[in-house]
């Protein structure tokens, strides 16, 4: 046992990158919502991109740690702070056996991400750890973790043992470790954010004045928002031309469905493989994490891209997560 | 306008679905014949996926086809590092597939799955609903839902739920106006001209006639579904305390 859930906030769930290969089953793919904090939390503590982290939603969350481990805070901002001091995020950190990590409220953002050198101990659901909480599957029992949950961490690599050193160097030394990937965190928190997006399949039978107000009203995070999708609130209420009988299709992520209600909804990591409403638009893969850091009631704006702007912000967002992966291996090799 | 091009074999559309997903459409309507060009389709880029695929879903009418874009960046020819986005590659990539699809891969023979129905009463609430609808008695719309033979077209909505046709209209009935808030998982219900079958508890607003003791979503088993896609599924009225002692002497 490595450490013990003490509060578990709103909301915290284990989650990798999620489920791939059984969406032919009505397995949904699941895993973090903000894919981005998540590999960049495992990178910084020596991990696989794609190791189990926790993800902790709107804060409230307290953990004691029973053993010294290296961790990393990525994503929101949720006050995160170790033994009574601020935890600085988007670094890796050295925690001793006895600590505490407690989240406070939002300063920014919805969801953190806390990854520990060697991964957390769970077992493999269908080739994933994530979390899927209406299958009851994977994560830690299936579920939400609970106050008094005790949580295990694998026996961290070579990498961990080296960030370790740059970590708590002998007496005398520099202990400040300098990297940090603080470039990655969504910025601006306070106005009002862009979501850029591309005209989905089904806009062009969309009202005009759906399609106007699409991309220019202002849309609120409905509370109901949840890990399938983000319910989307504004005064125009999006409607066909002329109703459409439509099949069941493949959905993915990023998705923005338009009901009969006329209010958006984005299909996020717990979405269901298939759907039958009506596609408005798709968000550009890069700007996921910045509609899973709005927190209900919060407001932004899509903004119109094409396919291949969308394809090439994706392919330059890859690139940056290269990157920090070549810059940490030549960190550790220089050790 | 992000219209889908259409396909020189057969009768085709490709659409992207983001950055990571092209979408097949081969119609719009619920037929078998196109349901089974599908499932062909599909069973064909299990077999030989394309580099950087990851995996496809298919649907009634359509196959969505999941990949990963760097690694079809990767594994680009030279013929293909002329082109100008990695959707136009996975659309090229996608079109080799079609004029393979042989007639004879469709008409492989159906599974038949019987699944074990508990009808009425607490099981199936709504079974009086449905009968007094329609005008027939309980008996009937029983001897109706569990005479006729049902094909899987597709996996969705939920893990191992399946997508039912050939629902007699006879039994036809509407859905309930306001969702039950939980749906136990193994209800067997019906709405409009559709039956079907939760596979794990959710809210929903089916009229439920009757519960299986067959658990739909195994996961961890391979696969995780009871049934598939292309699969005929007949059911089996059993009693009461059949359904109660079911998998016991097992």
């Amino acid at each position: 046992m490595s450490l013990t859930v003490i509060r578990p906030g709103i909301l915290t769930t284990i989650q990798d990158l999620g489920r791939t290969g059984y969406q032919r089953y009505g397995v949904v793919v699941g895993g973090a919502l903000d894919p981005g904090a998540a590999r960049v939390a495992n990178l910084l503590v020596g991990n696989a991109e794609r190791e189990a982290v926790l993800e902790m939603t709107l804060g409230g969350s307290v953990f004691h740690f029973h053993k010294p481990m290296i961790v990393a805070v990525c994503g929101g901002d949720l006050s995160a702070e170790l033994d009574g001091g601020l935890l600085p995020l988007w670094r890796p950190v050295y925690v001793n056996e006895g600590s505490v990590l407690r989240l406070g409220t939002s300063v920014s953002g919805c969801r953190a991400y806390l990854a520990a050198a060697g991964g957390f101990d769970v077992p493999e659901v269908m080739g994933s750890r994530s979390t899927y909480l209406r299958g009851a599957v994977g994560g830690f029992e299936g579920r939400a973790l609970k106050a008094g949950d005790e949580l295990s961490v694998r026996q961290p690599g070579e990498n961990a043992e080296r960030i370790r050193q740059l970590l708590t160097p002998e007496p005398g030394e520099d202990a400040q470790i300098r990297w940090h990937a603080g470039h990655f965190a969504i910025a601006g928190s306070g106005e009002e954010q862009i979501v850029r997006a591309v005209p989905g399949t089904h806009f062009h039978l969309f009202t005009s004045k759906s399609r106007a107000a699409f991309f220019s009203q202002a849309f609120r995070i409905g509370i109901q928002s949840d890990r399938m999708g983000c319910r989307l609130e504004g005064p125009t209420k999006l409607q066909l031309e002329a109703p459409l009988e439509m099949l069941s299709e493949g959905a993915v992520l990023g998705t923005v469905q338009a009901p009969p209600s006329g209010e958006p909804i984005v299909l996020l990591a717990d979405r269901q493989t298939t759907g039958g409403y009506p596609r408005i638009a798709q968000v550009a893969a890069v700007d996921i994490s910045v509609l899973a850091q709005l927190k209900p009631g919060s407001r932004f704006r899509f903004e119109a891209i094409t396919r291949q702007e969308s394809e090439r912000l994706y392919l330059a967002g890859e690139r940056d997560i290269q990157l920090l992966k070549a810059a940490i291996a030549l960190k550790l090799r220089a050790i | 306008m992000i219209n889908g091009e259409r396909g020189g074999h057969g009768d085709y559309e490709l659409f992207p679905l983001g950055d990571c997903a092209v979408l097949i459409r081969f119609g719009v309507v619920m037929d078998e014949a196109l349901n089974r060009i599908v499932h062909a389709f599909a069973a064909q880029l299990e077999e030989k996926p394309f580099a950087g695929m990851i995996e496809c879903t298919p649907a009634f009418a359509s196959v969505t086809v999941h990949y990963d874009p760097l690694a079809v960046m990767r594994s680009r020819t030279q013929a293909e590092s002329t082109h100008s986005t990695i959707y136009e590659t996975v659309s090229l990539r996608l079109r080799l597939y079609l004029p393979t699809l042989e007639p004879s891969d469709m008409q492989t023979e159906r599974t038949v799955v019987e699944i074990p129905v508990c009808y009425g009463e607490e099981y199936g609430p709504d079974l009086a609903f449905v009968a007094e609808h329609n005008g027939l008695t309980e008996e009937e719309v029983v001897a109706i839902h569990s005479g006729s033979s049902y094909l899987v077209y597709m996996i969705g909505f939920a893990p191992g739920f399946p997508y039912l046709g050939g629902m007699p209209e006879r039994i036809a009935a509407p859905r309930h106006k306001t969702p039950r808030t939980v749906i136990p998982a193994g209800s067997v219900g019906i709405a409009g001209n559709q039956t079907g079958v939760y596979s794990v508890a959710t809210p929903g607003g089916w009229q439920l006639i009757g519960r299986t003791p067959l658990q739909l979503f195994r996961p961890g088993q391979t696969p995780p579904s009871l049934l598939q896609a292309g699969a005929e599924v007949r059911f089996q009225p059993i009693a009461r305390a059949e359904f109660e002692n079911y998998g016991r002497d097992a």
